[in-house]
């Protein structure tokens, strides 16, 4: 399978390292094999060079000519809605949720293990009524009919929405 | 800073004049380092004082006036030569052959040492042990005591940790806090009231004739009544301010848990 993501004007990369972490820039010019001219005029980033090992590139390409001065890369940047399109990619959301993540303090860590416990008991005792339910009704083959009445499962009340946070 | 000397000898004959005499304190230049250095070098301060300009100066010191030692008195017979020396006070009796041991006062001992706690580490605030038979449990801090230790508390209800010491290197200050603001500690609560009394704890434990020796005997931990009674004044209260809290249930059920690490997770990635 052919590259689908090429260091060209108007491809927008996320820079992964550096002082500028985390910043979403534009290539503006490919200067050699190893550097790129790059330009943020909708993230704070002024135009400079940038080691290609430094960007990760995104799927978003703005188009603009190459060598186009801040004034235009910024035209094309708020026309595509860059800043928009890229908050509701999955690749910014797991960004922002590994950031929470790590933000987390011990409290909240204990808070997110007892929702999931709470999660995950609610959902065995479904998955095993509806297990149970299928035997008896012949989906896994001969009818099953349990001599005694079938163990209630044991369910903890799913009262508490589950945090945002997963 | 010739104009202003005039105006000073002016004012200070008035000022005794006026009724109100103050004699004029001043405040040392010069201070301890707070390791037995003071900040400035004796060169310094004679500088600084400038002693210079007394050297050589002769101030004739007015004499003082001596007080007699002894009193002159007659007394009769012709060849007793009229008068006698007589001593005001009497001579010493005791005059020691050795010099006294005097007790210095040490510079430094440990028991003096000035204690900080880290900022984290506020009263309330939820703990992680690190060490000794009660590590990973999760306690709440009740106070510092002026050996510098810790002094948490489970509640003993929630994860069986009793009142106890701790280093604070031994612990992890979490960001949640209880608020125990009203709460005071009792005064008797000090370090004295934890240690532990080695004696009947380790190797006095008297046996009784025909006892097998060699049999290592110990007597078993029990806490006293007054113990008791103190655990549950401090987690009497402890409970009641996490009562209060809206997110109570969590929190206890937080408190009756331990602290764990699991795989990726690095203690000093983790906020706490």
């Amino acid at each position: 399978m052919p590259f689908e993501r090429y260091v060209e004007p108007g491809r927008v990369a996320l820079v992964a390292d550096g002082p500028l972490k985390g910043k979403l820039v534009s290539v503006v010019d490919v200067i050699d094999q190893t550097r790129a001219l790059v330009d943020g005029p909708g993230s704070g980033v002024p135009r400079q060079q940038i080691r290609l090992n430094q960007l990760h590139l995104t799927k978003f390409r703005l188009s603009y000519p190459f060598t186009a001065p801040t004034r235009v890369v910024r035209k094309a940047w708020t026309d595509a809605k860059l800043t928009e399109k890229w908050a509701e990619s999955q690749w910014s959301k797991n960004l922002a949720n590994k950031e929470k993540r790590a933000a987390m303090t011990d409290y909240d860590r204990f808070k997110l293990t007892a929702a999931r416990v709470k999660r995950n008991r609610a959902r065995t005792a479904v998955f095993k009524s509806l297990k149970v339910k299928a035997a008896r009704s012949g989906a896994f083959g001969k009818k099953k009919v349990p001599k005694t009445p079938a163990k209630k499962q044991r369910t903890k009340k799913t009262s508490a929405a589950k945090p945002a946070k997963k | 800073m010739a104009p202003p000397q005039p105006k000073a000898a002016a004012k200070a004959p008035a000022a005794p004049a006026g009724g109100v005499q103050k004699a004029k304190v001043g405040k040392p230049r010069n201070y301890d380092l707070g390791n037995g250095i003071v900040r400035f070098s004796k060169t310094k301060m004679f500088h600084k004082k400038a002693k210079y300009k007394f050297i050589g100066k002769k101030h004739p010191k007015a004499p003082k006036d001596k007080k007699p030692a002894v009193v002159v008195k007659p007394i009769g017979g012709e060849k007793n030569g009229g008068t006698r020396k007589v001593l005001l006070h009497r001579r010493k009796s005791f005059y020691p052959t050795q010099d006294k041991i005097r007790t210095r006062s040490h510079h430094k001992t440990f028991s003096k040492h000035v204690r900080r706690t880290r900022p984290s580490l506020t009263v309330g605030t939820v703990c992680i042990l690190l060490a000794g038979r009660h590590a990973g449990k999760r306690v709440v801090l009740v106070g510092v005591l002026p050996s510098g230790l810790l002094l948490v508390t489970g509640p003993f209800a929630f994860n069986s940790c009793p009142l106890r010491r701790i280093p604070q290197r031994y612990v992890i200050g979490t960001s949640t806090k209880v608020d125990l603001s009203d709460f005071k500690l009792p005064a008797h609560l000090d370090d004295t009231y934890f240690k532990k009394n080695k004696k009947s704890t380790k190797r006095s434990v008297k046996r009784k004739e025909g006892e097998d020796i060699f049999v290592t005997k110990k007597e078993k931990y029990v806490p006293s009544e007054q113990r008791k009674a103190d655990q549950k004044l401090v987690d009497e209260a402890v409970i009641k301010a996490i009562g209060k809290r809206s997110d109570k249930k969590i929190l206890r059920g937080y408190l009756k848990s331990a602290f764990g690490l699991r795989s990726s997770q690095y203690p000093h990635r983790l906020h706490f």
